[in-house]
């Protein structure tokens, strides 16, 4: 009982002595992101992060005077991750919901884009329940996406929950799935790639803010207002000095932001 | 060379990776799995009650969930407990630790029936005599039962070992990059998924095989002066 | 905190009886490809032995991960041949592919097993049914066999509880069992603990059953063994 009772108070006190917290001085920011997310953010051949993501994620820590550093996490990890305190934020095309509100705070967006089905040129599916029964739908599991699929058509369609966009995009090349529904502007690589020759958008965009939330954010911890507050600046500052319009333009010829 | 367009090497890594995590663990293992066993042969029964939850709790629960809960879920709590008691700071378990650690807890429920087993089958005629000759139990469990309950374990643990180098392929779900993990990224980046994981299944065949020979030597090593019937 | 678990309980028990069909199928599939693999084994003809000592060797000596990425995304790297083996429709699907990968991994473990037992039949009651002038099939079929099993069946226990975990691993490829459901539940409501510790105790349940029947059908076959309380009286 004495040795077990040891035991208990040696591994506590082995936890405090674990890292003092990076306090309420932020020096060095660290950001958990997906990386496998193209064109917002992935991993290269040699496994540097690449993406639209992280050249904003970057132009903010200048903006800040911090130090980024990044942490990749799968995409269904990524909250959890953040209440673990495993990163400081989370920037990875993380829409801004009200469920996840209730979670974590998010800062001003930084770019809004729809979602949009993806099926097989030619097929002209029918964008309702009447038109969708029976058929296979895929989506990125623990997105937004996979949410609104579930309720909308969940009890007419059979959903397949995939890692990655990637993953399903692969499986609707082969024939696995009928449709994907995503972000309209992830699709671009693939529906560009040859796998994608024979694919297209089908239907219309969705933007349903109880889905898909006021657009796209920086996922913060409740406990770290400040570092909220200090994203949100930096976001309006590399807006208004042109840092934002030229990495945009790096990416895409039009305005990810929205309005 | 193989087909992988210069992923061979990332294969490579992974698997050496594997095999770090796997002997990490299997120590751990082996260390959780004594303890658990004098802990099942205990005169206490909070003692015996515990360790009895600790095997048949990771024993029926699939590993997939553990390993998610034990990542996500351990350091929350300890840092709940800490901002409860009022102090903040921040536990970061990098995967391989947090791998390791859960493989070897998980193995460690595995081992402990070895090892009880391995005790059991211990003749009590030694320990008597051990005993008679004035040594005290710690004693005698050092210098007389744990010597020879090696010989017995090994069977058993080589084969604990055989499933954990195994389990290691779940690992991948927290990021590690072992060799399930490269093998994905490398079956991603290629488009070749069959010619990759291929690829990765020959690696586990050839740690197999090593493994194999490794455990037909050391029990030969154990068995050493032991007539055979 | 419980009315989230109440809310889940539905989907949780679809989850459960995926799992428990995953389970049914690839014990059942893999049992009976594993009966003639097990006589294979043990045969003297070598090139008999050797496919299937391969087999087992690579079902054993490689992940399930593996083997399960290696059926469901590899069928889709050959396609085209499938396509035109007229086998694709079964691959396209990822229920199939979990069950192929898990019952051709069943069958593995499950022969090795078996041949364990056939090798550990006495001799003598071999030696005795020879004598009754018993040879080839019906030895197998009315000596052999029986007891092959009965010795193999404490160890054919902890394979079929490994198979009921294992099916944990199709919730990666799309197929939504138990964990499957937990996972997608736990990334929509962020509650990961309670998801995961619910569908914990829900295997934990899962294994007791199959245990306390698996040990009932050892009791049943075994009880000519067990010694009995009281002498019986010979007349």
């Amino acid at each position: 009982m004495k040795r077990l009772l040891t035991i208990i108070a040696a591994v506590l006190a082995l936890a405090m002595l674990a890292a003092p917290a990076m306090a309420k001085d932020w020096k060095t920011v660290r950001v958990g992101t997906e990386g496998a997310y193209p064109p917002f953010n992935r991993v290269d051949e040699n496994g540097q992060l690449q993406g639209f993501d992280i050249d904003i994620a970057n132009a903010l820590c200048k903006e800040m005077g911090v130090q980024c550093d990044f942490v990749v996490q799968d995409w269904d990890g990524l909250i959890p991750g953040l209440l673990a305190k495993k990163y400081d934020c989370i920037i990875a095309s993380m829409s801004m919901t009200p469920e996840r509100k209730q979670r974590v705070d998010f800062t001003d967006k930084y770019y809004q884009t729809p979602a949009k089905f993806v099926a097989a040129k030619g097929s002209n599916f029918e964008i309702s329940k009447a038109g969708l029964k029976g058929k296979i739908v895929g989506v990125q599991g623990g997105t937004t996406h996979e949410n609104f699929v579930t309720d909308k058509f969940g009890d007419v369609v059979d959903i397949k929950p995939y890692k990655t966009l990637d993953e399903a995009c692969s499986d609707l090349a082969i024939g696995r799935v009928d449709l994907v529904l995503g972000d309209s502007v992830a699709f671009v690589e693939f529906l560009g790639s040859p796998d994608g020759k024979g694919y297209g958008f089908t239907g219309p965009g969705y933007t349903d803010v109880a889905y898909f939330g006021e657009g796209i954010g920086i996922a913060v911890r409740k406990e770290n207002p400040e570092l909220t507050e200090m994203l949100s600046k930096a976001i309006a500052a590399i807006r208004a000095d042109g840092t934002y319009k030229t990495i945009n333009a790096k990416y895409f010829d039009f305005d990810i932001y929205g309005d | 060379m193989f087909g992988l367009g210069g992923y061979e090497t990332l294969l490579l890594e992974g698997a050496w990776l594997t095999i770090m995590v796997g002997l990490m663990s299997m120590c751990l293992a082996i260390f959780f799995g004594l303890a658990g066993a004098l802990a099942k042969l205990s005169t206490a029964w909070p003692v015996r009650a515990l360790a009895e939850v600790y095997t048949t709790l990771l024993r029926g629960v699939p590993e997939l969930v553990l390993i998610l809960l034990i990542y996500y879920g351990f350091p929350t709590l300890i840092q709940d407990i800490g901002s409860a008691m009022g102090l903040e700071f921040i536990i970061d378990f990098n995967p391989f630790i947090a791998g390791t650690c859960t493989i070897g807890i998980i193995y460690g429920a595995f081992t402990t029936e070895v090892f009880r087993g391995a005790y059991m089958a211990v003749p009590k005629g030694q320990i008597e005599a051990a005993r008679a000759a004035g040594m005290n139990r710690a004693l005698t469990f050092r210098r007389v039962t744990l010597p020879q309950m090696w010989r017995f374990a090994l069977p058993g643990l080589g084969n604990v070992w055989m499933v954990l180098i195994k389990a290691t392929a779940l690992i991948s779900v927290i990021q590690l990059p072992e060799l399930m993990r490269n093998a994905d990224i490398a079956s991603r980046s290629t488009r070749k998924p069959f010619t990759a994981f291929f690829l990765a299944s020959c690696i586990y065949l050839a740690i197999t095989l090593v493994s194999m020979l490794v455990q037909k030597r050391a029990e030969a090593w154990a068995n050493r002066g032991i007539r055979r019937a | 905190m419980f009315d989230l678990i109440a809310k889940s309980l539905p989907r949780l028990c679809d989850g459960t009886v995926v799992t428990i069909w995953l389970t049914v199928l690839s014990v059942s599939i893999g049992l009976c490809m594993a009966v003639p693999m097990s006589l294979a084994l043990v045969a003297k003809n070598r090139m008999v032995r050797w496919p299937v000592t391969a087999f087992t060797f690579y079902f054993r000596g490689t992940p399930l991960l593996v083997q399960i990425f290696l059926i469901y995304f590899g069928s889709g790297q050959f396609r085209a041949v499938l396509d035109g083996a007229g086998l694709w429709l079964f691959f396209r699907d990822a229920y199939f592919c979990a069950v192929l990968a898990l019952a051709l991994n069943h069958a593995g473990y499950a022969a090795e097993i078996l041949r364990g037992g056939i090798m550990g039949v006495a001799h003598g009651e071999i030696e005795a049914a020879r004598a009754c002038g018993m040879s080839g099939a019906k030895l197998y079929r009315r000596i052999i066999m029986p007891i092959a099993f009965r010795l193999a069946w404490p160890a054919y226990t902890n394979e079929v509880v490994f198979m009921l975990q294992a099916t944990s691993l199709v919730s990666i490829v799309t197929v939504m069992d138990l964990t499957g459901q937990a996972r997608s539940i736990a990334s929509r409501t962020y509650a990961i603990y309670e998801m995961y510790v619910t569908a914990a105790i829900f295997y934990l349940v899962l294994v007791y059953v199959l245990l306390y029947c698996f040990r009932r059908v050892e009791k049943r076959i075994s009880a000519h063994l067990h010694a009995r309380a009281t002498p019986v009286a010979t007349a």
